[in-house]
């Protein structure tokens, strides 16, 4: 019984963590019909970046902030620099983030090595919580809940502010957008730092669990991947759905048949695809 | 004179193994498979206007085995166009990749699977060098001309027209859906024709030849040598492996040049080598002709 609800905490640890780095590859694609292979980059050069902040400031909440604006500003200068000019031609895009995601993962691997650096978790989150004679880690719990803030400061800020509207106008029809004088341009690289901040801040704030390796981007970004598909393009509630769902069936995979958890992983997305190209909350346009 | 190009070109490769020594004939085994390979990610990516990241997951797969995976991949991935096939793709072959790895009863996971052995045909070792080059040269020549030949039928016509207006292709009756998923699954053949050859090789497999660098240096190839040409994998293919064999020897960090590569020519060449040159000799052939 312990072992079924530490697995599911696991699980819903792991969807947080998704959501983080999926909701803003989401929001990306559809908006500016990128489909960001540096994704994966960007949550594992938060992760090194955020290692190498708390060898200064021994804070993990505070790494996750700097770590997300330092990615932030990096994702803002590829947007500008590299993927601006290419704008209209998506395969091209789509090459030039491949390319830096290869650049980044080589660069991490100079910078911070190739083995495996854990991050500490915090210590006033090290001791577990005690319900009723079952122990619960609590740092676990903790990052379910900065997810779900996290979904609803998206939520609120995509609904409820006068950004969000222009960005939901941005996904919906881009040229009516423009049209009616939405400055899209800079909506881009607004949602690009968004996204990038929030897969660093991920990739920290995933560190204690994960911790920071080589190969931690090609890890995630499939996942990321799948999770968009699952949920739909530019849907923030498809990328949290999908993120549970996916965390849920990647924890208890590897847990029950860990030769096959990356088939069985595959499966939903397959079963959703098959019936539902769209994705279970993607819109028919994108 | 297109053809008689080909055919000197043919000729050279084939007194190849005359004049040079065996690192050289090694080196040029290798680029014929990853030519084969390239040509057949042109197929998607050149005439059928669908960028694949997971071309690699055909390549070392036994041939059938692949065609079959192809069909399914094939039929999950064609449900979307564009970025998204390019992303289900990507899903696809990183959850190939990941099986790979991780089965470790069937792929031996990280070690890969050593001891394999070159087949034989009629009796004839393929142990040496040039024997094998000639063997590869002989397939490659099959693959490109069946290639070429596959590009140049109606049904080629007809993918070209798929990849530039699918929705009148569909008016004139077309099936568009279709008319992809056989040239995925065709590239998907050539594809795991190339993965045999690199296993033959090699003698050896690791799940490294799934990942998505593998992938992205076939997709290098065909883009840097110009989609859509016949030329142009095989070019791209031939700077591709000697970028890698020779500058690899003196830069450790062949991912990051991998990526500077990439993100120069996307920017710097985006059509490519093939109709880059091409769009130069008319030019030059224009000027000649005006100067008396």
């Amino acid at each position: 019984m312990h072992y079924w609800i530490i697995q599911t905490l696991n699980s819903l640890a792991l969807g947080g963590l998704l959501f983080l780095l999926a909701a803003g590859f989401s929001l990306i694609f559809g908006l500016m019909r990128i489909a960001n292979l540096t994704h994966g980059s960007m949550y594992m050069l938060g992760a090194y970046v955020g290692v190498s902040v708390l060898k200064v400031v021994p804070n993990l909440w505070l790494a996750a902030l700097i770590g997300g604006a330092v990615i932030a500003f990096f994702g803002g200068i590829v947007e500008r620099l590299l993927l601006r000019p290419l704008s209209g031609n998506a395969l091209g895009q789509v090459l030039v983030t491949l390319g830096i995601s290869f650049i980044v993962a080589d660069l991490c691997l100079m910078v911070w090595g190739g083995d495996p650096i854990p991050v500490p978790t915090p210590t006033s989150l090290q001791q577990p919580i005690r319900v009723g004679g079952v122990v619960f880690p609590t740092y676990r719990l903790v990052v379910l809940a900065i997810a779900i803030g996290t979904a609803i400061a998206l939520y609120l800020l995509m609904e409820r502010t006068r950004l969000g509207a222009m960005i939901r106008a941005g996904v919906d029809d881009m040229q009516m957008a423009r049209a009616v004088g939405i400055p899209v341009s800079r909506l881009f690289t607004t949602v690009f730092c968004l996204g990038a901040a929030l897969a660093a801040a991920g990739g920290i704030i995933g560190g204690p669990i994960m911790s920071a390796y080589p190969g931690l981007d090609a890890d995630m970004l499939p996942l990321a991947l799948i999770v968009v598909m699952l949920g739909g393009v530019g849907s923030l509630l498809g990328a949290f759905v999908g993120s549970f769902i996916i965390g849920a069936v990647y924890t208890f995979g590897t847990a029950l048949l860990p030769d096959l958890a990356y088939v069985i992983l595959f499966l939903p997305m397959i079963f959703v695809i098959a019936f539902r190209p769209r994705g279970l909350f993607g819109r028919a346009s994108v | 004179m297109r053809r008689f190009g080909w055919i000197v070109f043919t000729a050279g490769l084939i007194c190849l193994p005359a004049v040079a020594g065996e690192f050289y004939i090694n080196l040029a085994s290798q680029i014929l498979v990853a030519a084969i390979f390239a040509a057949s990610l042109n197929l998607l990516v050149g005439y059928g206007g669908l960028p694949s990241l997971g071309h690699a997951i055909t390549a070392p797969v036994a041939l059938l085995a692949t065609t079959l995976i192809a069909c399914a991949f094939g039929w999950i991935s064609l449900r979307a166009t564009g970025l998204g096939f390019l992303m289900i793709t990507l899903a696809l072959s990183q959850v190939l990749w990941g099986t790979a790895y991780r089965w470790v009863s069937v792929t031996d996971g990280d070690n890969g699977l050593r001891g394999l052995t070159r087949p034989a045909p009629f009796g004839i070792g393929l142990e040496g060098a040039t024997s094998f080059y000639y063997f590869a040269l002989a397939i490659s020549i099959a693959a490109i001309g069946l290639m070429a030949m596959f590009v140049a039928s109606p049904f080629g016509a007809a993918l070209r027209g798929t990849r530039d207006q699918p929705r009148r292709m569909s008016a004139l009756g077309h099936d568009v859906w279709f008319l992809r998923w056989i040239t995925f699954v065709y590239a998907g053949f050539w594809g795991a024709v190339s993965g045999l050859l690199f296993v033959y090789y090699n003698k050896y497999i690791h799940p490294a030849s799934f990942s998505i660098t593998a992938s992205a240096e076939g997709l290098l190839a065909v883009i840097a040598g110009g989609a859509g040409t016949l030329a142009g994998p095989v070019v791209g293919a031939t700077i591709v492996m000697l970028l890698k064999n020779y500058v690899s020897a003196y830069v450790v960090r062949w991912n990051m040049l991998l990526g500077f590569v990439f993100v120069f020519i996307v920017i710097f060449m985006p059509e490519g080598v093939v109709p880059g040159l091409r769009r130069l000799a008319i030019k030059l052939r224009k000027a000649l002709a005006r100067s008396p």
